[in-house]
């Protein structure tokens, strides 16, 4: 069945008071730009809502897909639009709508009229009880229950009437660009596509960075990243992704520092290259993958040590508090987790000691950063000098 | 400098073959069973095909049908074969080095109630003749072994391979995979004492998508697809025109004074082989076939070399390339009795008649510089 139009629902966003139309104007315009390439819409805000009326044909399932990656949207009600402010005709269309809609007709329902006008004369009350009545007469199955009802059959009566009734779930969260923005890491792996989406669904905006080190690391492996990242924006929006050619200063690292430090002291770089790129760029926080006790790195000694790397900005750890599985099924839930799965190197698996320290002290730690002194600056230096830039959208 | 030493993986399309090509979508680009005159047309370009390919494998035109490539060759000879005469027994033998398109079909096979068992190499790469002898049984249907090894070179003793099974059981199937023999070594299926070969044609600089099987006369196949009964039933679908003249082409171009130029690619190879392994920790696992050198640059992960070599602009392969999208050791590198050391960091080496000596020591001389860095970061 076609739908001209589909009301959307969302929820936080209504109690941001006078910003309100910020985020409600950030949410269409992402809407506009989702549903682009799929016709010709109208996205509009009118009564405290936000409507899509369709003015081409269309895919629905297209439709849903780009609805359901922006957040802000709680639900996506299809609506049928009856244009005559008649009761016949509006029954007649609650008929056929009910008839389509569920071809299981046992179930409960409770009308839910609401007559905002008044040239049309017939109360909400009474439209309840006699709308309620041509359900039933249409369909025998079919039981009326006020109190507890399975569905909830919706009818607006404005300029024109609109029948609605079921709620596709949206993703929620708060509208991207009404939060700032934040550097991810992203390193190929599940976690951190799932943390850099946990984000953006808080309405930040998104920039990424990515260490590559070929040769150790190929071709592939870097695409790979891009089409993550390519993935996230989906629902982020266009992400900025920065690559950087970690591949000397790793060297470096690993000629001049214990090996068993190795994981440690290259995080707190990339967090340190993570914090600089970020201030440039306005980002007001760090994005990692990092989940207490995932690898040895992720350990509360580890984290703390890699985390005073960056003493300007903070780092935000979504997953922090999930379990494996847990990251993993939000990543088959927006679709990154069969590209995170490719097995392709990343530079953190490089280079991994046989038995890296899991509770480094910090004092440790700083000593072996001593031994680069000199070293490393250039290195720094010429890698954040020559980063490859990619747009991914 | 590009040098591109991937050539067991695939090669770059003749000019000539690929004129024709474009000739054929363009202009020719009739359907070979439309009964007008463009159908016709389309018939003439796979009759020559057909006939230029039969000469070189001397023999009968109606011996040859046309496939999608050597996969799909193999599995019409393996599943064929095995579908067609599992009244007479339900075994089948084969070998351990054998390409994924073999293996993973008998694999198919063994869950469809075949028995398989598969034979061992020597450190040559060639398989142990006595086993097979002994593996030999009253139900074995189909033998299949590969022709030149694509990660080492072996060339398995086909004839002789032959002799065995039809001693035994004259009524035995014999399934050739000669992908990477085709285009490089001179032999007849039939003189051999085949009944079912492989041929591919983008490794002989034809198009990808292309490729044939010999089916002796008399041997009995069932398809593997259906519908419109073209190529006699064995291979039904509208023929890939293009195609198939395209590798009729090919092969035609590259068997022009094969002696001289697998001459040269040996030298090629020979030259690389001689020079690399002068360096300290660089071994050769290289056979016979004159295009395949298989390396050894021990301490330095396949992975890694590769990559390097390739920001050079040096193209070569870690494993065979077909698999190498899945991190695994090769295991005909296992079969040859490779120690994990070797194992690991192993690259092969494909050479055709276009590569130059120029790129041969352009490679050595990069490999010389690289090694002693990349032999630094070893992974713990």
């Amino acid at each position: 069945m076609d739908y001209k139009m589909f009301l959307i629902k969302y929820a936080e966003i209504g109690t941001k008071g006078k910003n309100r139309y910020v985020f409600e104007e950030a949410m269409c315009k992402r809407m506009r730009a989702r549903l682009k390439p799929h016709g010709s819409f109208e996205v509009t805000r009118a009564y405290g809502r936000i409507y899509v009326e369709a003015f081409s044909e269309y895919d629905m399932d297209d439709v849903l897909e780009a609805l359901g990656t922006i957040f802000g949207i709680v639900g996506i009600c299809p609506v049928k639009v009856v244009e005559k402010l008649e009761f016949d005709e509006i029954a007649r269309a609650l008929v056929e709508y009910v008839d389509n809609e569920y071809p299981n007709k046992n179930f409960s329902f409770k009308m839910n009229c609401r007559r905002n006008n008044k040239a049309f004369l017939k109360g909400s009350m009474e439209m309840n009880a006699d709308l309620g009545a041509v359900l039933l007469d249409a369909f025998p199955e079919l039981s009326v229950d006020v109190h507890k009802p399975d569905i909830f059959v919706n009818v607006e009566i404005r300029d024109v009437v609109y029948i609605y009734s079921k709620i596709i779930p949206g993703p929620g969260g708060l509208p991207v660009g009404t939060n700032g923005k934040g550097m991810v890491l992203l390193s190929g792996g599940i976690d951190s596509p799932v943390a850099a989406y946990m984000i953006a669904k808080r309405g930040v905006e998104l920039e990424a960075i990515y260490f590559n080190a070929p040769p150790y690391t190929s071709e592939r492996a870097k695409q790979k990243v891009i089409d993550l990242a390519k993935l996230v924006a989906r629902y982020s929006g266009p992400i900025k992704l920065n690559i950087v050619n970690f591949t000397d200063v790793q060297l470096a690292i690993y000629d001049n520092c214990p090996h068993d430090e190795l994981t440690i002291i290259m995080k707190r770089v990339f967090y340190r290259m993570a914090q600089e790129l970020a201030l440039k760029d306005e980002c007001q926080c760090i994005i990692t993958g990092e989940s207490i006790g995932q690898v040895s790195s992720q350990t509360t000694q580890s984290l703390m040590v890699i985390d005073l790397a960056a003493d300007k900005l903070p780092v935000m750890r979504p997953c922090i508090g999930l379990d494996k599985q847990e990251i993993i099924d939000i990543s088959q839930k927006i679709g990154t987790f069969e590209t995170s799965i490719l097995p392709y190197e990343d530079c953190c698996t490089t280079f991994v000691a046989k038995h890296p320290v899991t509770r480094p002290k910090l004092e440790a730690i700083l000593e072996s950063e001593a031994k680069l002194e000199g070293k490393l600056e250039e290195l720094y230096a010429s890698a954040m000098d020559n980063i490859e830039v990619v747009y991914c959208r | 400098m590009e040098a591109y030493f991937d050539n067991a993986a695939t090669t770059a399309v003749f000019p000539e073959v690929r004129e024709l090509m474009m000739k054929l979508m363009g202009e020719d680009y009739g359907n070979p069973s439309s009964l007008h005159g463009k159908g016709v047309q389309a018939e003439k370009y796979i009759k020559e095909a057909t006939a230029i390919i039969s000469a070189q494998l001397k023999c009968k035109e109606r011996e040859l049908v046309f496939t999608s490539g050597g996969t799909e060759s193999n599995n019409l000879a393996i599943i064929g074969a095995a579908l067609a005469h599992r009244r007479q027994g339900k075994h089948i033998i084969s070998t351990t080095i054998e390409h994924a398109s073999v293996l993973a079909t008998l694999e198919f096979l063994k869950k469809e109630g075949f028995e398989i068992t598969l034979i061992d190499v020597d450190s040559d790469g060639i398989l142990k003749l006595d086993e097979l002898k002994a593996a030999l049984r009253e139900d074995t249907i189909l033998v299949s072994t590969m022709y030149v090894n694509n990660e080492i070179g072996s060339i398995q003793p086909i004839q002789e391979i032959s002799r065995i099974i039809k001693a035994h059981n004259p009524e035995c199937l014999y399934h050739v995979d000669a992908v990477q023999a085709f285009g490089k070594l001179t032999f007849s299926p039939k003189k051999l004492g085949v009944d079912l070969m492989s041929i591919s044609g983008h490794k002989i600089h034809g198009p990808k998508g292309s490729g044939a099987l010999y089916v002796r006369e008399k041997v009995l196949l069932r398809p593997i697809i259906y519908g419109g009964g073209q190529q006699n039933n064995m291979r039904s679908g509208t023929e890939n025109v293009p195609g198939i003249a395209g590798m009729g082409l090919a092969a035609k171009l590259i068997y022009t004074g094969i002696d001289e130029k697998m001459e040269y690619v040996k030298s090629l190879r020979d030259a690389l082989v001689g020079k690399l392994t002068g360096i300290e920790g660089v071994y050769s696992n290289t056979k016979e076939a004159p295009h395949i050198a298989s390396i050894s640059f021990t301490g330095v992960r396949s992975e890694v070399m590769l990559h390097a070599l390739e920001d050079k602009g040096i193209y070569v392969s870690a494993g065979s390339a077909c698999s190498s999208n899945k991190p695994h050791v090769s295991s005909v590198l296992k079969s040859i009795g490779l120690e994990a050391d070797r194992l690991e960091s192993t690259l092969r080496f494909s050479f055709c008649e276009t590569n130059t000596m120029e790129e041969v020591d352009y490679a050595v001389e990069v490999i010389n510089e690289l090694l002693p860095m990349l032999r630094r970061y070893v992974r713990h």
